[in-house]
Formats: C-alpha cells, sequence, structure tokens
C-alpha cells in the first residue's frame, strides 16, 4: 500500500515530462489546448491563438493574457494530490488499527456519516458537471442539482431506518434476503454494473479533461493515463473508501467550492441580480438562460428526468452501503439529514459558480478555444477558481476534484467488482462453493476490466456532459432497483418471478431506451434523428419496472415457492421495523 | 435471527403503534415532498412563461421557487429527525427491551 502511495505522484511527474512532447505530436483536434502545451517551461505562453468568442461584451475586464499553463497551478496540484493521498494513507491506517471500526460503537456518528455521503455523492462529476451546464445552460442547470437533491428526503422518509434495521450491506443482500437468491444476485449483480459504468464515464470524462487542461495533453492519453491510475489505486491493495477519507474529501471540496461562490459574488459586489445581468449581456442565448427551454426541449424530457434523478438516489448500490456504518436507526437518520443539507447548501454553490462562470469565463479570452471553452465544456468550474484565485485556487481546486474522482471512482470499482466476485461468481455461478482466495482473484480481474472499459468508454463520450451522464446511471437504478427495493419492502405479494421480470424489464427497457436517445443516438453515434425522442427514460422504463414485478407476481402467486417467499415477508417487515435480531450485523 | 420474530409481534401495541406513526411520518412527508417537487417540475414543464416572470430586477420567478424546493428537501428531513428521534426510538426499546 505504502508504495503505491509513491508511484501515483511518481506517475503525476511523468505527466510533466510528457507533456510538451505529445503534444508535439499532435496536430491539436478542437479540443485540445495544444499550443499552450510549452507554458510547462517557466517562459509565459504565447497569448491565446485567435479567438473569435461569441461574447465580446464592451465589459470585458481587459486582463494581461495569462498563461492557460502554469507552473505554479501544476506544483500545486501535484502538491496537493500529494497531500490528499497522505491523508488518505494516514486516515487508511487510522481506520485497519482500530479493528472493528463500525462495531466499536460510536466511533461514526450521524454527522460524520452525513458527511461521508456527501462526499460519496458530491462526486467532481456534479461539481464540473453542474457548474458547465448552468454555464451552457442557465436556468435549466438548475433542474440537475434540485433533482439530484430530492432522491434524500424519499430515502430517508421511506428507506434509510428500515434497511439499516434489515443489517444487510449491499442492494443484493436485500433483494435475495426472502427472495431467492440465485435469480436475485444475477439480476442485482448486471444492474450494479451498468449503474457503476455509467457512473464510471461521468468521472473518467472528468478526470480525463481536467488532466487534459492541467497538462496539456492528448484527451486520449489524458483518460488512459487516469484509467491506469484508477485501476493501480483500487487493485493494488487499494483504497478502500473508509469514511474519514471520504469527510476529508467532502470537507475540502465545501471549502473550495464555498471559497469560490463568495469571490464570484464579490465580484458582482455580493448583488445576484448584478451577476443575472452581466450573464444576460455576455450570453449568446442573451435572457434564454434565466427561463427554462434551453437544456430541454420539450415537458415530457424534463417531467422524465425528474423521476429519474428524484428515485434513482435510492437505486445506487455505492450509496445504500453508506447506511450499515451507524450503530442503529437513530444515527442513519441523523446521517440522511446531514447529508442531505451539506449536499443542498454544496449544489447551490455550484449553481452560483456556473451562473458567474457565463461572464466572468465566457468572455475572457484566456479561458476559450475557438469561442469554446478551453479544455472541454466540463472545465468552467475549473477556470473560474483561476479567474478568482489565481493559480493557487486553480491548482487547489483541481487538486481537491481530481481526488475526488480518484476516491468516488475507487468506491465504484469496488463495489461493481464485489458485484462480479460476490454475487456472480461466488454466489450465482459457484452456487456458494468458492474459496475465499479465489474471490478476491475474481476480484481483481473484475476491477481491471472495469477500469479498461472505463477507458474505452471515457473516449467515447467525450463530448458529453457528465452531469448529464450521472443522470442516466441515476434513470437506469430508479428504473430497475428502486422498484424491487421498493416492491420487496412494503409488498407482501412480491415473488422471486415478479422482482425478476420487473427488475431485468427496468433495466433492458431504462438502457434500451438511453441508446435511443438523442444524447446517445444523436450526439455519440452520429445518426440523424433519434428514435426514441425524450432525454431521460425514467417516465417510461420505471413504471414498466413496477408493472413486471406485479405481474409476475401475479403468474407465479399460489406455487409452494412464492407462498414460501410471501410468509418471509412477515419476519422481513418486522426486523425493518424494529432491528430485531440485526443488532450484530454491522462488521464491516 | 428469523426464529427471534415471534408471530405475536402483530398483537403487540407498541409494534403497532410504532409501525402506524412511522408510516404516517413517512408518507405524509413523502407526499408532500412529491407535490412540492413535482409541482415545481410541472411549471418548468407546462408554464416556462411563467418562470421566466421577471420578480426582482432581472431575477425571474424560476430561481426563488428552485431554491424553495432545496430548502423544503432539508427542512422536511429535518422536521422528521426531530420528529422520530422523540417518538420511534423510546417505542423501539420499548419493544426490544421487552422481548428479552
Amino acid at each position: 500500500m505504502m508504495r503505491l502511495r509513491i508511484i501515483i505522484p511518481a506517475l503525476a511527474a511523468a505527466f510533466l515530462a510528457f507533456s510538451p512532447l505529445a503534444s508535439a505530436q499532435a496536430p491539436a483536434p478542437a479540443a485540445t489546448p495544444a499550443p499552450a502545451a510549452q507554458a510547462a517551461t517557466p517562459a509565459p505562453a504565447p497569448p491565446a491563438p485567435a479567438v473569435s468568442a461569441p461574447a465580446q461584451a464592451p465589459a470585458a475586464p481587459a486582463k494581461p493574457a495569462a498563461p492557460a499553463l502554469s507552473v505554479i497551478a501544476i506544483s500545486l496540484f501535484g502538491g496537493f494530490v500529494f497531500l490528499t493521498l497522505i491523508i488518505t494513507y494516514w486516515a487508511a491506517r487510522r481506520t485497519h488499527t482500530a479493528s472493528d471500526f463500525y462495531a466499536a460503537g460510536g466511533a461514526i456518528t450521524g454527522f460524520q456519516n452525513g458527511i461521508a455521503i456527501a462526499g460519496d455523492y458530491m462526486s467532481a462529476a456534479s461539481f464540473l458537471g453542474i457548474s458547465a451546464m448552468v454555464y451552457a445552460a442557465g436556468f435549466d442547470g438548475l433542474l440537475y442539482s434540485i433533482g439530484f437533491l430530492v432522491g434524500w428526503p424519499i430515502i430517508m422518509f421511506l428507506m434509510a431506518e428500515r434497511l439499516r434495521n434489515l443489517g444487510k450491506y449491499s442492494f443484493s443482500d436485500v433483494a435475495s434476503y426472502r427472495l431467492s437468491a440465485v435469480p436475485m444476485r444475477s439480476f442485482a449483480a448486471v444492474s450494479a454494473l451498468v449503474v457503476v459504468s455509467f457512473y464510471l464515464i461521468a468521472q473518467m470524462v472528468g478526470a480525463g479533461q481536467l488532466i487534459q487542461l492541467l497538462f496539456g495533453l492528448q484527451y486520449i492519453y489524458a483518460v488512459v493515463i487516469v484509467g491506469v491510475l484508477m485501476i493501480l489505486y483500487v487493485t493494488f491493495g487499494g483504497m478502500i473508501a473508509t469514511t474519514w477519507v471520504q469527510i476529508i474529501k467532502a470537507g475540502l471540496l465545501l471549502i473550495g467550492a464555498t471559497y469560490m461562490a463568495i469571490a464570484a459574488l464579490a465580484h458582482f459586489g455580493f448583488s445576484l441580480n448584478a451577476m443575472f445581468d452581466a450573464a444576460v449581456q455576455v450570453s449568446p442565448k442573451k435572457l434564454a438562460i434565466l427561463s427554462p427551454g434551453l437544456q430541454f426541449k420539450n415537458p415530457i424530457s424534463i417531467i422524465s428526468l425528474g423521476i429519474a434523478l428524484m428515485f434513482g438516489t435510492a437505486g445506487l448500490p455505492h450509496i445504500l452501503m453508506r447506511f450499515f456504518t451507524v450503530r442503529n436507526a437513530k444515527e442513519a437518520r441523523k446521517s440522511v439529514f446531514w447529508a442531505t443539507s451539506f449536499i443542498g447548501y454544496f449544489y447551490i454553490l455550484t449553481f452560483i459558480i456556473g451562473f458567474a462562470a457565463i461572464s466572468m469565463v465566457g468572455q475572457n479570452p484566456d479561458y476559450l478555444l475557438k469561442g469554446a471553452v478551453r479544455g472541454g465544456s466540463n472545465m468552467v468550474a475549473i477556470h473560474l477558481a483561476h479567474a478568482v484565485g489565481g493559480d493557487v485556487l486553480k491548482g487547489f481546486v483541481s487538486a481537491v476534484a481530481f481526488a475526488t474522482i480518484l476516491a468516488v471512482v475507487s468506491g465504484l470499482t469496488l463495489a461493481g467488482a464485489t458485484a462480479v466476485s460476490h454475487d456472480l461468481y461466488a454466489n450465482v455461478l459457484m452456487r456458494g462453493r468458492a474459496t475465499e482466495g479465489r474471490e478476491v482473484v475474481v476480484s481483481r480481474i473484475a476491477s481491471i476490466a472495469l477500469g479498461m472499459l472505463a477507458i474505452v468508454l471515457g473516449i467515447v463520450f467525450e463530448k458529453l456532459n457528465v452531469a448529464y451522464m450521472v443522470g442516466l446511471a441515476f434513470a437506469v437504478a430508479a428504473s430497475a432497483n428502486f422498484p424491487v427495493l421498493m416492491m420487496n419492502m412494503y409488498w407482501k405479494g412480491l415473488n422471486t418471478t415478479g422482482a425478476a421480470l420487473g427488475g431485468w424489464l427496468g433495466l433492458v427497457s431504462a438502457v434500451v431506451l438511453t441508446i435511443l436517445s438523442p444524447g446517445i443516438w444523436v450526439k455519440v453515434m452520429g445518426h440523424h434523428a433519434a428514435i426514441f425522442p425524450y432525454d431521460s427514460p425514467a417516465l417510461f422504463s420505471m413504471p414498466l419496472g413496477f408493472l413486471g414485478c406485479w405481474l409476475g407476481s401475479l403468474l407465479a402467486a399460489g406455487s409452494a415457492s412464492s407462498r414460501a417467499e410471501e410468509s418471509r415477508f412477515e419476519a422481513l417487515y418486522i426486523r425493518s421495523q424494529t432491528g430485531i435480531g440485526a443488532e450484530g450485523a454491522v462488521t464491516h | 435471527m428469523d426464529q427471534l420474530v415471534t408471530p405475536n409481534m402483530r398483537d403487540n401495541p407498541d409494534f403497532r403503534e410504532l409501525e402506524r406513526t412511522r408510516g404516517r411520518l413517512g408518507w405524509t412527508l413523502t407526499a408532500i415532498m412529491l407535490v412540492i417537487y413535482f409541482g415545481f417540475i410541472f411549471l418548468v414543464a407546462y408554464a416556462p412563461g411563467l418562470m421566466a416572470t421577471p420578480v426582482y430586477g432581472s431575477m425571474t420567478l424560476g430561481f426563488p421557487l428552485g431554491l424553495f424546493v432545496i430548502i423544503s428537501a432539508i427542512a422536511l428531513t429535518g422536521f422528521y429527525v426531530l420528529r422520530a428521534n422523540s417518538a420511534f426510538d423510546t417505542l423501539t426499546a420499548r419493544i426490544v427491551g421487552g422481548r428479552l
């Protein structure tokens, strides 16, 4: 593990040596900031090439052209990433010495777990993605911040305490508690893999563009390097996403974003209206950025996205796991409250950051290349950090964003790898006869495969907004996992046939409709018109999931196995209400 | 573990009380949240003109309404915690304690 902490900074240093070479070979496709790559040397870079920004308002602040790449930003980035790795190492050791950390009781409070949940949730994708969405679409970006938040009250009111009381620690454990294990685990594993993959792509694109921007690498190299780093991070002893690590990362991200938002507001004399006016003045879309309609052209898309975001949170495999790190239902409750508060606060900040950037980034030629945001559309927040805090803040924010991505990705990869090794391999393929050693080997192989898949998909999906990608993960979770989880906990009549039919129907329909939607079918695959005209599938696929659960259960009702499953509902119900029998279940 | 759950749990008045109050509180707050959120979503979807009405300087109606959704999400979870901490845990302790 120690060795790994040295490898990563070493690789980061290798980027430095790499960058002039890589960009010298590259005749610069549109999104590559090649001309500025030489700035890795102390000499100031030549001024950015003729920028035909659409927004050359008379009020443009006449700043001297700062180099797009700076030694200060890069060394700060290296320093901060190194520092977070040391903290990670320290936190991981601390966790290991207190051998039964969570079960020790009282060590993790609801407040701490709440920040940790927020840390898992405030991935760099939502930081970079939502601010970029607000930058591009104004008001419509707000729909994402609100949607990502409102899933939490639902989790609180209907799930958190009951899940904690059950004392199971993953979606597939809960699903196979009263239903037949093999079909349920197969479904849960495949569904977890799909959700994790969409989420991973978003993080890969964010991290790839960040490295591309900072080091002037071509995007494709940046993604490969990020992917290799992630595989190393997870496979070689890897970082377990411990609660402490998430707390530290969330704290740093909150501090950085708070400073950025306050500094940006100060730029407008702490007047939101001055910020809005400046944005309207410079934006090519003018007043339209203050009203709905730039991102979503039709009402059905908006409602469908709203459903996906609200109900998707409850179906995310890596989020559900966090409810079992606290002592009891009371602490689970408190942690959801704190998580909701921090996430809500954070999304208000990202909104201010995105809006301030419309005038502060969108009309400064240093941050633009051929009229588009330098380094890709997701890099708006990084440029704003430079605009309000210079190289120091840019280095700090980039490093925190990158470290957050590493932490989130390792959590996701572990969740995906566990789905393969524990559910698919040990329980389905070997029917519980696999040795622990073999399971570990399978899990390592699965992490490597997932990392390679993430690299390939990260390259394919380069141009997409990362908040949009995360939205797709939510749509799948809302359509496949959420119906099964809800019906399993609340409806006695659910049996294995119903859960399997509903789960697979929700999963397959969500994925197929996503592929046929404008975001993928037209923007990624290059077809002329989308077969499925709406941006999010959940309005159709989530009801299909519930319908399948109900219909399948009716079809199989009365069989001996489904009668046994119905009778086991009583035990699950009483346990989920009271926690009886679950006291000792939290040992991870 | 399962054998701990006795069939007469449903007859335990404390259990019935817990089940009833938690169910009522949870579903009521869920309904409120759904109405607030989907009310906002439907306004955005079907009354974009209304959401674009300036209310204070150039700020349009959509922004304060959006902020209201965020704040109500936090407030509702906070309200649930307050109610739950005072009511559910006592009942649960009585149910579990009464069994041991």
